[in-house]
This record gives C-alpha cells, structure tokens and sequence, in this order.
C-alpha cells in the first residue's frame, strides 16, 4: 500500500482538483462567512441539485446545467432580496428549498433516483476525468485571479458597504459579482464533497482561520492551509480505509476547528 | 476658492421632511461646525452630499460640478462615519483597514507615514477590533486621510469616546485644517468644541437658521440660546 496510491492517474487527478477547489472555497467561503451569508453556499449547491436532475432528464451533463441554474437563481434571490428587502436568511431559505422541490420533481418524470444523483450528492472526486481536472483548474484560475484585481473593492465592501461607496467603490456590481463567483465555486465544487456538504468547504476553514486573530492576509492564507490540508488528507485516507471521501474531508476539518478552539480555550491564542 | 455649493435642498422621507430648503456654501480652508440636535438631518445632509441618499430637490455642487453628473469628487473626500459598523471579530489589522482606503497601491509607505501622524504606528499589526473607540477612530481618520483628501466630513465622531481621546482627536483636526490646510465640514453636539474649532458655524433644525462666521454665532447670545433649548428640549425628548 504506502505510497503506490500516489501513482495511480485518478488519484493525481484527484489531488489536483482536489487542492485547486479547497483554495477555491476557502477564499470565496472567507468573504461569505465575513458578508454573514454563509449558507449561501448551501442554498446555491441545493439550486444546483435542480440543474443536476434537469440535465439528467435532459440527457445534457448535468454539472453545465448545474452551473446555468445556479447561478441564475443565485442573482435571481439576490435581485429579489435587495428589492423586497427580504432578510439574507430567509432568502437562503427559499432558494435552498425551492431548488430541491424543483429537483425531485425533475427526478420523478425521469423514473427515480439513479447513481447518478448519488455521486452529485456525496461528490465524486476519486472519479474526475481529465476533462473535468482541466475545467476545475481553468476556473480557480479565473476567479482567483478576479479576487486579486479586485481585492481592495471585494474586501472594503465587506468590511464596511456605506464606506466603500462614499470611496467611489460600484458596491452593488461587487456584489453582484461575488454572487456570481460563488455560483461558479460551488458547482465546481460539488464533484470532490457534493451538494450536501459544500458549505462545509466554504465555512470550516474560514471559521477555523478567523480565530488566529491576524489580519486579512493571514487569516486567508490560514484558512487555505487548513483547508488544503483537510483535502488531501481526507481524499488519502478515504481511499486507504475505503470510506466516503467527502465525509472524512469535512470530520478532518471539524476536527482542525475542534483543536483550534481547545488551543484558544487554553489561552495560546491571543483573545479576540 | 468655493469648494461646496448646497443650493434649496430638501429632502422628504415618507412620513417626515428631513431638510427643508437648506443653502450654503463652504470655502477652500474653512473648518464648518453643523450644529442642530438630534433629528435636525445633519446625518441625512452628510449623506446627500455623499450620494448615499440620491432622492432629495436642489443641488449639490462639489468644486463646481453638480454630484448628480460625476462621482469624481468623492476621490478628494475623506470621511469619517459616526460609528463605523464592522463584526468585532473581521479579522483586518490597523494597517489592512487604512489599506482599504488607499487608491493606489503602490503607495505602501503612506500607510506607516499616516499612521505615524496620528500616533497609532505602533497598533499597525493589531486587529482593528481589539482597540478602544478612541483608537479605532483614529484608524478611521487614518483610512479618511491616505489619500491626501482635500475635503474631510466628520458626522459626529466622538460619541462614545473618553474624554482623553476626544481632546488629541480635536488637536489632530485643528493641525489638518490649519497646517495642511485641509478643509473640514464636522457635524457636532459639543458647542464648545465647535466655538474652539470650527471657523464657520451651521446651526441646522430641517431647515438652516443660522450660517456664517462662528464668531458671529457665538457672539450672539439669542442664536446660542435658541439652540441650547432646541437641543435640550430634544435631551429631554430622548430620556
């Protein structure tokens, strides 16, 4: 056993995009824990779960109907939030459940739940293609190199929006766009943890990282380790134990939370 | 030089008028005090000139050019909120926030330079929640500043601040407008810190009821009067 797996194709490939969409998440995931709408992720990877099952009965790859819905009805709430002045919560709440009613419904005139909805649910990492490693890749790529053109905007409309406008800063584009760039995040990210523990990826290490009380920098770059870490460790272990990838990801990354807080706890962390 | 022109402008909100008609003009150098008690629209004032509120009749010109057309002014502008709302725990050091506030990056150095100005140098690596009021307004006046503004507006920044920090922060504001030559629009409740500051005084209640030179102002015991009671009655008002 040892280090053979780390010969195998699948497993580089799994690594690969593995490490890109735990970077990914964690730097998204920092501004949406910050923005306080950190089941965001949670309500576009359920909308998500709707494009899944349309591109299935559609005989469409699903993941490209997956990004068109999501992120669609992701701009949709927050068009509908900012108008109505719906509260962020309840707006999570309704895109979250109306992308699942949307999916089971899809899923009955398509005859029933098939492993192909199971490998979208619990993610699928062992199994990506070269295709989709490209495509991963390609799109950390893009967006991480939007967060850096954009980082002074991105994080001074977080931190405070009245500032960031009376600054000149176009605040609702920027919201717009990271509304956008999450959609994207999570779909790429639904094949290594799947719909249901996506939000795992984007608030865990976050939360994690924030407790170190540094600066921003920092905090990202924390946060990035802890969640590459996380990745990997959990995509080997998995393998070696022949458990779910996507569960042992996300109980390593409690874990680094649980020892975060047992260090604050016993006082090692300056108190913040 | 004329810096600002604020011509008849009123601003209704759905069930209260907020201002009503209010004209006047601020001057390359001028340190204006706005006074009136809570309620008078000093806030909804601020924030019209800051096009944070865009629904109001008149006009507001910054350097001759109506804010309705061009947003360009607000590159000259620092501004300093009443109390900036952050999470506690935003994880962003003194040096991050006044880093926001910084257009050109590659000025890194101006960061330490302003920091050093307003004695907060050495809190530069410090979490911005872990300091007292008084400081972390002095890391916002920071943030107002890097850009070397023309103009700094003040909405009422020393409310919740111990006494010590609000003398140095009124030593920081008089060095701004009379050595660099900054001009200040501050809206107040502390008329004696506006009769020792401020050059210009605007006592404001919806609509303007007195504008001119703070001596003016204070030599006239009716005027100083009519605005103790206005903003006593409003004390009570509150209690």
């Amino acid at each position: 056993m040892s280090f053979e797996i780390l010969t195998y194709g699948f497993m580089h490939r799994a690594l690969i995009s593995g490490i890109a969409i735990a970077i990914l998440c964690s730097v998204v995931g920092l501004f949406l824990v910050l923005r306080r709408y950190s089941l965001f992720g949670d309500a576009i990877a359920h909308s998500s779960f709707g494009g899944i099952a349309l591109g299935l009965l559609a005989g469409v790859y699903p993941l490209w109907t997956a990004y068109g819905v999501s992120i669609v009805s992701a701009l949709i709430i927050t068009k509908i939030k900012d108008k109505y002045n719906i509260s962020g919560d309840a707006s999570i709440a309704v895109l979250l459940s109306s992308g699942i009613a949307a999916g089971l419904v899809i899923i009955g005139f398509s005859g029933g739940f098939t492993i192909d909805i199971f490998s979208f649910l619990f993610g699928s990492i062992l199994l990506v293609s070269v295709d989709d490693t490209v495509l991963i890749l390609s799109l950390t790529g893009a967006i991480l190199i939007v967060f850096l053109l954009l980082y002074r905007q991105i994080l001074y409309s977080t931190f405070n929006e009245e500032q960031a406008k009376v600054s000149g800063i176009a605040v609702e584009k920027i919201n717009y766009l990271i509304v956008f760039m999450a959609g994207i995040t999570v779909v790429t990210s639904i094949q290594l943890v799947g719909v249901l523990l996506i939000s795992a990826l984007f608030v865990i290490p976050n939360v994690t990282a924030i407790m170190y009380g540094r600066g921003f920098k920092q905090t990202a770059i924390i946060s990035m380790s802890f969640s590459v870490f996380s990745v990997m460790a959990g995509i080997l272990i998995s393998y070696i134990f022949d458990i779910t990838p996507a569960g042992t990801i996300v109980l390593l990354s409690i874990s680094l939370l649980a020892g975060t807080m047992g260090i604050k706890s016993a006082g090692l962390l300056s108190k913040n | 030089m004329l810096i600002v022109e604020i011509n008849n402008l009123t601003v209704q909100y759905p069930d209260v008028k907020a201002l009503d008609d209010v004209s006047f003009v601020v001057n390359s150098g001028d340190f204006l005090g706005i006074i009136g008690p809570n309620g008078a629209g000093k806030s909804t004032l601020f924030d019209s000139m800051l096009r944070l509120n865009t629904k109001y009749k008149g006009t507001i010109k910054f350097f001759g050019q109506d804010i309705r057309k061009s947003k360009n002014y607000l590159k000259e502008i620092g501004y300093v909120p009443q109390k900036p709302i952050f999470e506690k725990n935003f994880p962003v050091t003194v040096s991050d926030v006044v880093r926001m506030g910084l257009r050109n990056e590659s000025d890194e150095n101006k960061i330490d330079e302003i920091l050093q100005q307003l004695w907060i140098h050495e809190l530069r690596n410090r979490r911005i929640g872990e300091l007292s009021g008084g400081q972390q307004q002095r890391v916002f006046i920071a943030k107002a500043l890097v850009n070397n503004p023309k103009i700094l507006i003040l909405d009422e920044p020393v409310t919740g601040i111990d006494q010590q920090s609000i003398e140095l922060f009124y030593s920081i504001l008089r060095e701004l407008n009379s050595k660099q030559k900054i001009t200040i629009i501050w809206s107040s409740h502390d008329l004696d810190a506006v009769n020792q500051l401020a050059n210009h005084v605007a006592c404001l209640n919806k609509t303007l009821f007195f504008h001119g030179e703070s001596e003016k102002f204070f030599s006239n015991d009716e005027l100083v009067k009519q605005y103790s009671e206005a903003s006593m009655q409003e004390h009570m008002h509150h209690h």
